[in-house]
């Protein structure tokens, strides 16, 4: 099984596909960067001081004074405390809010990439990984070797896994690398709020708690991940199905175009919801983002991506090993 | 001594949504046989060749390879198979040893030092290190063959493999495809749709029109049985008349008489013209070309 991975990943990587995908990242993220750069200067000078302690300063006395007030729900008293507390971490550690390290980057990076831009890498990397066997005829020179065909398969997939598995790696360490020439290194420690709950137009505080930011990226990279590989396992499922690379393409571009849109709409239409581009978002839940439609939660579009993980599979494996091969 | 078959196909039917496109084929092929598969484009050749490298499921019969069951014993019946389907697809962007090392690492039974001896074998050792686009046809079909020949199969299935060769290739490739019968005691089934292909190549044939098998047989016996004497005697009249009285007589070119071919009786009868006082100046026995077999068994059907 090993020899067979090996040679799905020498293909790869002769094919030279994976080197265009970390080549792309390595463009964007400085570009990414610089845009982040821009905002926080611009940032600044709005807030006009350019000491930003005292802006910080205000901003708690800000919320302390919220805290004494009776009306206020218990709930929000604690999330309020957390912030304080927050903001507290931020004037101890000289940290500027506005002006954030690389470990702050990766995750604005992350949380904005899950929905769109890593899902299109996964599709690059794995859309032609059956389909150019199929196109280009060398499928029937796999097909006759005294190999099964479901370890074939097999192969191909666990090759697919881990090319997913190293772009996200690739990602993590250019934007940690490059965009910390710009903002520093720091922040690993950064208190960040999760555990938000959201009860129809309420955020619910309750289950709020800080954790450090580090422990909160590792999270927000774990569901990126298994975003990777959901995206990745459909269009390995198109990959066999499909002849033509460019068909694979076609219909995973635009279904994750179709999401993009459709999460911004579809609050109406509540079975929306099962569809698999909607749940894409799933770092939306760690930081509070009100889902696309009512009462979806991190468990459920888990759960929904993972049936579609495991129809695709599905699919892909008894087609594989019943079709006739022309 | 009963040997076991390189390849046995029972019985073997492929229907296509309604229709049947192999209707009910049974053939064998020996131990160093070279056996040809002839029939016109769209006879349900390549068809046939998938279900017998397993890429294709037969909707009913068994097929085996080296005694092995291509549908319950898979992975066994393709230890003894070596293919090529249509062209010799292999990937253009590696080199041909990167190829041929790709498809070793499939079957772990491969030693590491058959690469080079295949690579040997089909007379590629100088450009084996080049990637794979920069090869002509005639290199990538040898290399397709160095791959098929990497397991030492018992069997070899060829499917068109002089198709766009030149005709210097194509002498090379005939003269390749006889010494691995006859040296290396290989079995070769090799389609073709050119007769005269077959007939310098195999020692048996199946003939095949409209998905099923019309003829079988060792390809100079179902000629011999097509054999003509063409007899060149003076004076041609009394030859004639000498002839028709014990045996059918057509008359060919320049006064050439034409009988069927009968080794003992072209004896006889060359006795009693002499006897008789014709000169017999020539006896020529004709073997037909495969074409006019071909035309004869399909029943003479021309496109």
């Amino acid at each position: 099984m090993i020899r067979l991975i090996y040679n799905e990943q020498l293909k790869l990587w002769k094919k030279k596909r994976i080197l265009v995908i970390i080549l792309i990242i390595a463009c964007l993220v400085p570009i990414f960067t610089y845009a982040q750069y821009k905002e926080s200067k611009a940032l600044q000078e709005k807030i006009g001081t350019s000491d930003w302690r005292v802006q910080l300063q205000k901003q708690i006395v800000d919320t302390q004074n919220r805290l004494g007030s009776a009306s206020l729900s218990d709930d929000f008293k604690k999330y309020l405390r957390m912030t304080l507390s927050q903001e507290q971490y931020y004037l101890n550690h000289n940290i500027n809010p506005n002006a954030p390290g690389a470990p702050t980057f990766m995750r604005v990076f992350i949380e904005n990439a899950i929905g769109m831009l890593l899902p299109l890498f996964v599709m690059v990397a794995a859309s032609d990984i059956v389909s150019a066997e199929a196109g280009s005829g060398t499928i029937k020179l796999l097909l006759t070797r005294p190999v099964k065909r479901w370890r074939i398969l097999l192969s191909k997939y666990i090759a697919m896994l881990l090319s997913v598995s190293f772009i996200l790696l690739c990602t993590a360490v250019f934007t940690y690398a490059i965009s910390g020439i710009v903002f520093g290194y720091r922040g690993w420690n950064m208190p960040m709020l999760t555990g938000f709950t959201i009860k129809g137009d309420e955020l619910l505080t309750a289950h709020v708690h800080a954790v450090p930011q580090w422990k909160y990226l590792l999270m927000a990279f774990g569901l990126a991940w298994f975003v990777c590989v959901v995206s990745g396992s459909l269009t390995f499922m198109l990959s066999v199905l499909l002849r033509s690379t460019a068909a694979v393409m076609g219909i995973m571009l635009s279904s994750l175009i179709a999401g993009a849109i459709l999460t911004n709409m579809v609050s109406a239409w509540p079975s929306a919801k099962y569809l698999f581009m909607v749940n894409l978002q799933l770092t939306n839940y760690l930081n509070g983002t009100s889902p696309p439609v009512e009462g979806m939660t991190l468990g459920f579009s888990v759960a929904v991506l993972l049936v579609w993980l495991f129809l695709s599979l599905m699919v892909s494996f008894v087609v594989f090993t019943k079709r006739d091969v022309y | 001594m009963t040997a076991i078959p390189a390849l046995k196909v029972l019985n073997v039917r492929k229907k296509i949504g309604r229709k049947e496109i192999i209707k009910g084929i049974s053939f064998e092929v020996m131990p160093g046989e070279v056996f040809g598969f002839l029939g016109p484009n769209g006879a349900g050749k390549t068809t046939t060749i998938r279900m017998l490298t397993g890429l294709i499921r037969p909707t009913s019969g068994k097929i085996f390879i080296g005694g092995k069951n291509v549908r319950t014993e898979f992975t066994e019946a393709m230890k003894n198979l070596g293919c090529i389907v249509e062209n010799p697809e292999m990937y253009p962007f590696l080199t041909g040893y990167e190829n041929l090392a790709y498809f070793a690492r499939m079957d772990p039974s491969i030693p590491k030092n058959r690469l080079d001896e295949v690579a040997a074998l089909v007379g590629l050792s100088s450009r084996i290190h080049d990637k794979v686009k920069t090869y002509s046809l005639g290199m990538r079909q040898r290399l397709g063959i160095a791959q098929a020949l990497l397991g030492n199969p018992k069997l070899l299935i060829l499917d068109e493999p002089t198709n766009g060769l030149d005709p210097a290739g194509i002498r090379e490739m005939r003269e390749f495809i006889r010494s691995l019968a006859e040296k290396e005691h290989l079995s070769v089934l090799v389609s073709s749709h050119l007769l005269s292909e077959v007939q310098l190549m195999c020692d048996k044939v199946a003939i095949i029109h409209n998905g099923r098998v019309v003829r079988t047989g060792n390809v100079h016996e179902l000629l011999s049985e097509k054999a003509r004497t063409f007899w060149k005697a003076v004076p041609a009249e009394k030859a004639r008349t000498l002839l028709q009285a014990e045996t059918q007589v057509a008359e060919g070119e320049d006064g050439l008489l034409i009988t069927p071919y009968d080794e003992e009786k072209n004896a006889l009868w060359n006795e009693m013209l002499v006897q008789n006082g014709v000169r017999v100046k020539e006896i020529k026995a004709v073997l037909p070309a495969l074409e006019d077999l071909f035309l004869e068994l399909t029943g003479g059907r021309k496109k």
